[in-house]
C-alpha cells in the first residue's frame, strides 16, 4: 500500500534554509536515506517555505490570489513522502521516525490506487 | 461531599478497582465486553449519585451490584423467561449490600485470560491494559503506534473471540501456571519497555504505562508468589526504575548512557528492593529470561559500591540469557558485552552473525554498531551507522545525541 507522510514544521525550522543553521537539517537527510535503504521510498519532495506560496481560488469566474499559503496554521507543509509499507502500522513507524513528528505534526494518508 | 471530592473518590476507587470488578463480572458472565460496559454503566451512576447520596460503606459492593443490574436489565431483554433469574439476581442484591461481602480477587485469572495462548500474541499487552486498567483504545493506541480505530477493532475483536471461542476463565492446573505466567510476564514487560523508550518522547505517557506495568507486575507477585519469574520480573524493572533520574543530564536534559551515569543519582531505595526481589527469585529457582536480564542490571547495579562494571560477569549472564531467550536485544547486548571483554572487533563479528531481515530497521542494532565500529578504529563505517541510526530514531533527544556523537568522529 503506499501512503503519503505530510511533514508538518514549525515555521523557524523552516524560514531558515541553511541546512547547518537548522538543528533538524541533518536529520532530516539521515531520515531520507533510512527510507530508501529500507525500500519503502517512492518518492516526496521538499517544499520551499510558506512565504513563497500564492493560493489561488476562481469564485463566480474571477480569480482571487493572495499571498502566502491556503491556511495560516501554527506548523506549515514541509514537505511530502511517499511510501509503500505493507498497513497502516508500518506507515504509522515511519511517521513517528519523520523529525517533524517531535517538533510539529506529521499525517499519514493512504494513496488513491487506480 | 462536594462534587469535586466525590468525583476524586470515584476515580480512585475506579482506578484501584477497576480490574478487580471486571475480572469478578466477566468469570461469571465470561463475557468481557459485557462486564466492561456494565462497570462503565455504574461507574457513569456513581459520579452522579454519590456527591447527592455519599459514597456507600462498601463501594465495591455498590458497583458490582449495579454493574449486575445494568448486566440483568440487557439479559432480560434478550431472554424472555428471566422470573428465576430474577430471583436469583434479588438474593445476589441482598447479599451484596449486607456490607461485610468481599469482592473475591479473580484478576490473575482475567490476566491470564487476555494473555491466553488462542489469543493473538500482537494483542495481549494491549488488551490487559484495557481490561485490567481500563485504559481506552485511544491512549493504547497512541502507546503501540496504532491507529486509535483500527486498536478498538482489534480490542473487540479479541474480546468476541474469548466470548465465541469458550475460553476457559479457570485458573491452570499448578503444572501450567508458570508457563501461563510467563505469557502475562511478557505481556506486563512489553508494556513497561513501551514506556520506558517513551520517557523521552512523551513524558506523561510514559509515566502512566511504566506506573502501570509496575502495578501489574506487583500484582501478579501478589497474587502468585511462587513464580520466580515473576520475582525477577519486578526485580527487573525496579533496577531500571532506580536509574531513572540519571538517565538524564541534570543540566542539559541529554540522553546519558547506562556506563557514564552518576551512580549518586540511582535510588538506593528502589536498588535494594530489585537486589532482595532477585535473591528471592533465585531461591525459588529462577532461571529464565527475567532472572538472567535483572542478574545482568544486578551487575550493573555493583558499580555503585565498587566504582567498575564486571563485564566478564556480564557477558556470561548474557550467554545464559541467549540460551533462554535469543532476541535481538539479547544479540545486540550481548555483542556490547563482548566488545567489553574481548574488543570490539570480535563482538562486530557477533553483530555480523544477526541477519539482515532482523536488523534493518532496529534502531539499537546501527547505535551498538556504530558505537562499536568507532572503537574498533574504523571512522568511516561508523559515521554510516550513526547516519543509519539517527535516521531510525524517534525521539529528538536521542537524535541529537547520535548526531554530537557522529560529529566527533568527522571531528
Amino acid at each position: 500500500m503506499q501512503f503519503a507522510i505530510l511533514n508538518y514544521v514549525k515555521p523557524h525550522n523552516f524560514a531558515d534554509q541553511m541546512p547547518e543553521n537548522d538543528p533538524d537539517g541533518p536529520a532530516w537527510g539521515a531520515y531520507t536515506k533510512a527510507l530508501i535503504q529500507a525500500g519503502v521510498m517512492v518518492g516526496g519532495a521538499a517544499l520551499k517555505p510558506s512565504h513563497a506560496a500564492t493560493t489561488l481560488r476562481v469564485t463566480d469566474g474571477r480569480r482571487d490570489l493572495h499571498d502566502g499559503p491556503y491556511a495560516e496554521t501554527k506548523e506549515q507543509l514541509g514537505g511530502f513522502y511517499i511510501i509503500e509499507v505493507p498497513d497502516l502500522d508500518a506507515a504509522l513507524e515511519w511517521a513517528a521516525r519523520n523529525p517533524a513528528a517531535a517538533t510539529g505534526a506529521v499525517e499519514v494518508r493512504p494513496i488513491m490506487q487506480p | 461531599m462536594t462534587d469535586d471530592a466525590a468525583s476524586v473518590t470515584t476515580e480512585r476507587i475506579a482506578r484501584l478497582s477497576y480490574g478487580k470488578l471486571v475480572a469478578m463480572l466477566a468469570v461469571r458472565s465470561r463475557d468481557l465486553s459485557a462486564a466492561e460496559d456494565a462497570l462503565g454503566g455504574a461507574l457513569l451512576r456513581a459520579i452522579s449519585e454519590w456527591p447527592r447520596l455519599g459514597v456507600p460503606t462498601n463501594p465495591e459492593a455498590w458497583l458490582v451490584t449495579v454493574a449486575r443490574r445494568i448486566d440483568a436489565d440487557r439479559w432480560r431483554r434478550v431472554v424472555t423467561a428471566a422470573e428465576g433469574a430474577g430471583r436469583w439476581l434479588m438474593q445476589e442484591d441482598e447479599r451484596l449490600t449486607a456490607g461485610d461481602f468481599d469482592v473475591p480477587d479473580d484478576r490473575l485469572r482475567l490476566m491470564l485470560i487476555c494473555a491466553h495462548p488462542a489469543i493473538d500474541p500482537d494483542i495481549h499487552t494491549a488488551l490487559m491494559l484495557q481490561v485490567v486498567l481500563g485504559i481506552d483504545a485511544r491512549r493504547i493506541g497512541s502507546a503501540f503506534l496504532i491507529a486509535p480505530a483500527t486498536m478498538g477493532q482489534r480490542l473487540s475483536r479479541a474480546k468476541a473471540r474469548i466470548a465465541d471461542s469458550g475460553l476457559r476463565f479457570e485458573m491452570p492446573d499448578r503444572s501450567a501456571l508458570p508457563e501461563r505466567i510467563d505469557a502475562v510476564l511478557t505481556t506486563i514487560y512489553a508494556a513497561y519497555t513501551l514506556g520506558w523508550d517513551l520517557a523521552f518522547i512523551d513524558a506523561d505517557r510514559s509515566f502512566d504505562l511504566v506506573e502501570e506495568a509496575l502495578w501489574l507486575v506487583r500484582l501478579v507477585v501478589e497474587l502468585a508468589p511462587h513464580v520466580a519469574e515473576a520475582r525477577a520480573l519486578l526485580a527487573l524493572l525496579l533496577f531500571a526504575e532506580a536509574r531513572r533520574e540519571a538517565r538524564r543530564h541534570p543540566e542539559t536534559g541529554a540522553f546519558v548512557p547506562l556506563s557514564d551515569q552518576d551512580t549518586a543519582r540511582w535510588n538506593n531505595r528502589l536498588m535494594a528492593e530489585a537486589e532482595r526481589l532477585l535473591r528471592q527469585a533465585g531461591a525459588l529457582g529462577g532461571r529464565g529470561r527475567f532472572g538472567f536480564e535483572a542478574a545482568i542490571q544486578a551487575v550493573h547495579a555493583r558499580r555503585r559500591d565498587t566504582g567498575r562494571t564486571d563485564w566478564a560477569a556480564i557477558e556470561h549472564l548474557y550467554r545464559g540469557l541467549l540460551s533462554v531467550s535469543p532476541t535481538i536485544g539479547a544479540l545486540i547486548g550481548h555483542a556490547v558485552a563482548v566488545a567489553e571483554v574481548a574488543g570490539a572487533r570480535a563482538a562486530l563479528a557477533h553483530l555480523d552473525a544477526i541477519p539482515d531481515s532482523r536488523v534493518a530497521t532496529h534502531q539499537p542494532y546501527w547505535v551498538a554498531r556504530a558505537y562499536l565500529l568507532e572503537r574498533g578504529g574504523e571512522p568511516g563505517g561508523a559515521i554510516e551507522a550513526y547516519e543509519r541510526a539517527i535516521g531510525l530514531t524517534e525521539d529528538a533527544a536521542s537524535r541529537r545525541f547520535l548526531a554530537h556523537r557522529q560529529s566527533m568522529i568527522r571531528g
